[in-house]
């Protein structure tokens, strides 16, 4: 019998709630007192997924990959935590999303893969951008904005977000699908797994030659609010007022 | 040398997004001094020698009925090959759903840099830069493209339609279909209501509502302002709302010209998805709700009793009472 292999790249972003400061010009972001967190969408749903295939299957064989330098252990530890068997770190600053994409395909394309897992996009540089590269570069099909995933045999049903809407699909393995909310629910890991997760092997590979298409210049703020303006409460219109002679919206 | 701009349709209408994609390519083209086309894959009801008044010359399009539903992969390979042969340096597509599902995989295929979710007309003087939103919309970044060809995803409702006269060309391409790996079973719209990313008025409520048969003013309102109607994370997880209508971080990202959030607190992970809305209006019955840092206007009252009267006073403005 084939034996599933599923990959789920990883990503490391700050904290939601960390402070968004820049230094240098302008052109880094501030890292300190930043707390790293796995990319919402990769954790809850690109890998709570996955594990829930695992359960379902256990012969499935569950990957994680992440391309990052030694900062990225700590969060693909967290992940281990979670699930799978074993994760791949590609060692190498992340470039842009298509130096990404690449240093992943020449993971997958080696190991094999039926299902690749990414998560809709980060929350940081929100490229959106890695999964439907990393399928153009293997030659799979690509299903954006999926949140629902099942197998069945060698065949995918997903229902995918589009617009206005949201349609029911059917593919067959092997493919690349970018996880959002539906896909599963969010998970906490017990202490077990966070035992376990040491002992789980964490390779790190080389990168392969490739090359940024793109280049992030500077940063910058949006520029601040000017301050709430309050209207009493019994003065419903004096707001419909002001939304329709000074803001315009209505 | 040519901007081409994707142009997305739905039930044979062009989107508006596609209309602001438009006419960013035919203002970029002109900065550059290049013509701006468009590519049109499946068929609409309107004239395609009318999206001329955008300032498009040539509108390039694949006449197959089954292109009228999104097929990613051929979409990308057809928009490949009119880019190619048309000698396109620019590709312009919305930073939509469909856009999500073809431009990485363009980006991929012609090895082309790509910037989603751009905010502006790229600087074109001293090489080729394009500022996006990062930190889902807590900061802006500009990125420089370094390829030959180049693809930016516009977000929604960031660029106004502009308008003209002038009729484009059609020239019909004739490139062949290849057997689609994805086989679509099924497809929902919501029909009549106004999707959330494309509404111009967006009303929410938040756990303030205290349960989903409270919800009847804000759909009222909305139904008013011809506006769509969303959630905070909470509302939907309760199943109060569907959750589609979910905002925030880990929901959909909007950019309305009006935001009015109701009993929503403003918690940092909704902000990150109403947050480029051009006006937010807050109504909190605690002044200390963190919302109200991030509103232009505001209302310090309770839900059920400003509610009623906001619906009263739209319904006077628009001379319906
Ligand atoms: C990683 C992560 C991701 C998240 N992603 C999202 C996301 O995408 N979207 C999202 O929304 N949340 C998200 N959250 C949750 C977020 O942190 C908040 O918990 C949530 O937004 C709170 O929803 P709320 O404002 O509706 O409820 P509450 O915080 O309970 O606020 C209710 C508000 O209603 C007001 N109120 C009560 N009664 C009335 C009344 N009668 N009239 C007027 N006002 C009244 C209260 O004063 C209060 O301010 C996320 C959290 C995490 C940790
Ligand atoms: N450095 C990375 N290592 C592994 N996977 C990544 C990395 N960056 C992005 N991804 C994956 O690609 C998805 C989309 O990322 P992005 O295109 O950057 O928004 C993320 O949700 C991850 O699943």
């Amino acid at each position: 019998m084939h034996i599933m292999k599923i990959l789920v790249c990883i990503s490391k972003t700050p904290d939601t709630t960390a402070k968004i400061a820049f230094t240098d010009n302008n052109r880094k972001f501030v890292t300190d007192g930043v707390q790293w967190i796995l990319n919402p969408y990769d954790e809850w749903y690109a890998l709570v997924r996955a594990i829930e295939i695992k359960e379902k299957d256990p012969s499935a064989v569950l990957h994680l990959v992440t391309v990052g330098g030694a900062d990225y252990d700590v969060v693909i530890r967290k992940a281990l935590a979670l699930g799978g068997d074993e994760a791949i770190r590609i060692n190498t600053e992340p470039g842009d999303s298509f130096y990404v994409a690449n240093q992943i395909a020449s993971i997958a394309k080696a190991g094999g893969y039926d299902l690749i897992l990414t998560g809709k996009e980060t929350i940081d540089y929100n490229g959106a951008s890695v999964g439907g590269m990393l399928a153009a570069l293997m030659d799979l099909p690509f299903i954006s904005l999926a949140a629902k995933l099942e197998l069945s045999g060698d065949t995918v049903t997903l229902v995918r977000e589009i617009e206005g809407g949201e349609e029911t699909v059917e593919v067959k393995l092997p493919l690349v699908v970018g996880c959002q909310k539906g896909m599963a629910e969010q998970r906490i890991p017990n202490m077990k797994g966070i035992m376990g997760a040491r002992s789980k092997p964490l390779k790190v590979v080389e990168p392969v030659a490739s090359e940024s298409l793109t280049e992030i210049l500077s940063f910058e703020l949006p520029p601040a609010k000017k301050g709430v303006r309050l209207v009493p409460a019994d003065n419903a219109e004096e707001l419909i007022r002001l939304l329709h002679d000074e803001a315009k919206v209505i | 040398m040519s901007v081409l701009v994707f142009i997305d349709h739905s039930e044979g209408q062009i989107k508006k997004t596609s209309h602001e994609a438009l006419s960013y390519g035919a203002a970029l083209g002109k900065q550059m001094a290049v013509p701006a086309e468009g590519v049109l894959l499946g068929n609409v009801q309107e004239d395609l020698s009318s999206l001329g008044k955008y300032g498009i010359q040539k509108i390039h399009q694949l006449n197959q009925e089954s292109l009228n539903q999104l097929d990613a992969e051929q979409y990308i390979r057809i928009i490949s090959a009119i880019a190619e042969s048309s000698g396109a340096t620019v590709i312009i597509l919305s930073h939509t759903n469909t856009g999500r599902a073809i431009a990485p995989g363009l980006s991929a295929r012609l090895k082309a840099g790509l910037v989603t979710g751009a905010t502006e007309l790229p600087q074109t003087v001293n090489g080729f830069s394009v500022k996006k939103n990062v930190f889902s919309g807590k900061a802006f970044c500009t990125v420089s493209i370094k390829t030959p060809i180049k693809i930016i995803s516009l977000n929604p409702n960031v660029f106004p339609v502009i308008t003209g006269s002038g009729a484009a060309e059609i020239i019909q391409e004739n490139i062949k279909l290849n057997p689609s790996a994805v086989s679509i079973k099924s497809v929902s719209k919501a029909s009549g209501e106004i999707p959330l990313t494309e509404a111009e008025i967006v009303v929410s409520g938040g756990r303030g509502m205290k349960g989903p048969e409270n919800w009847g003013p804000i759909e009222e309102l909305a139904k008013l302002l011809h506006a769509a109607t969303a959630c905070s994370r909470p509302v939907a997880d309760a199943g109060w709302r569907p959750h589609h209508e979910h905002v925030g971080q880990t929901g959909i990202a909007i950019a309305p010209n009006l935001y009015i959030a109701v009993g929503i607190s403003g918690a940092i992970q909704h902000l990150a998805g109403v947050n480029r809305s051009k006006v937010i209006v807050v109504i909190n019955k605690d002044p200390e709700a963190p919302f109200f840092k991030s509103a232009d206007y505001g209302i310090v009252g309770d839900a059920f009793e400003v509610l009623p009267k906001l619906i009263q006073e739209v319904k006077k403005l628009k001379g319906l009472a």
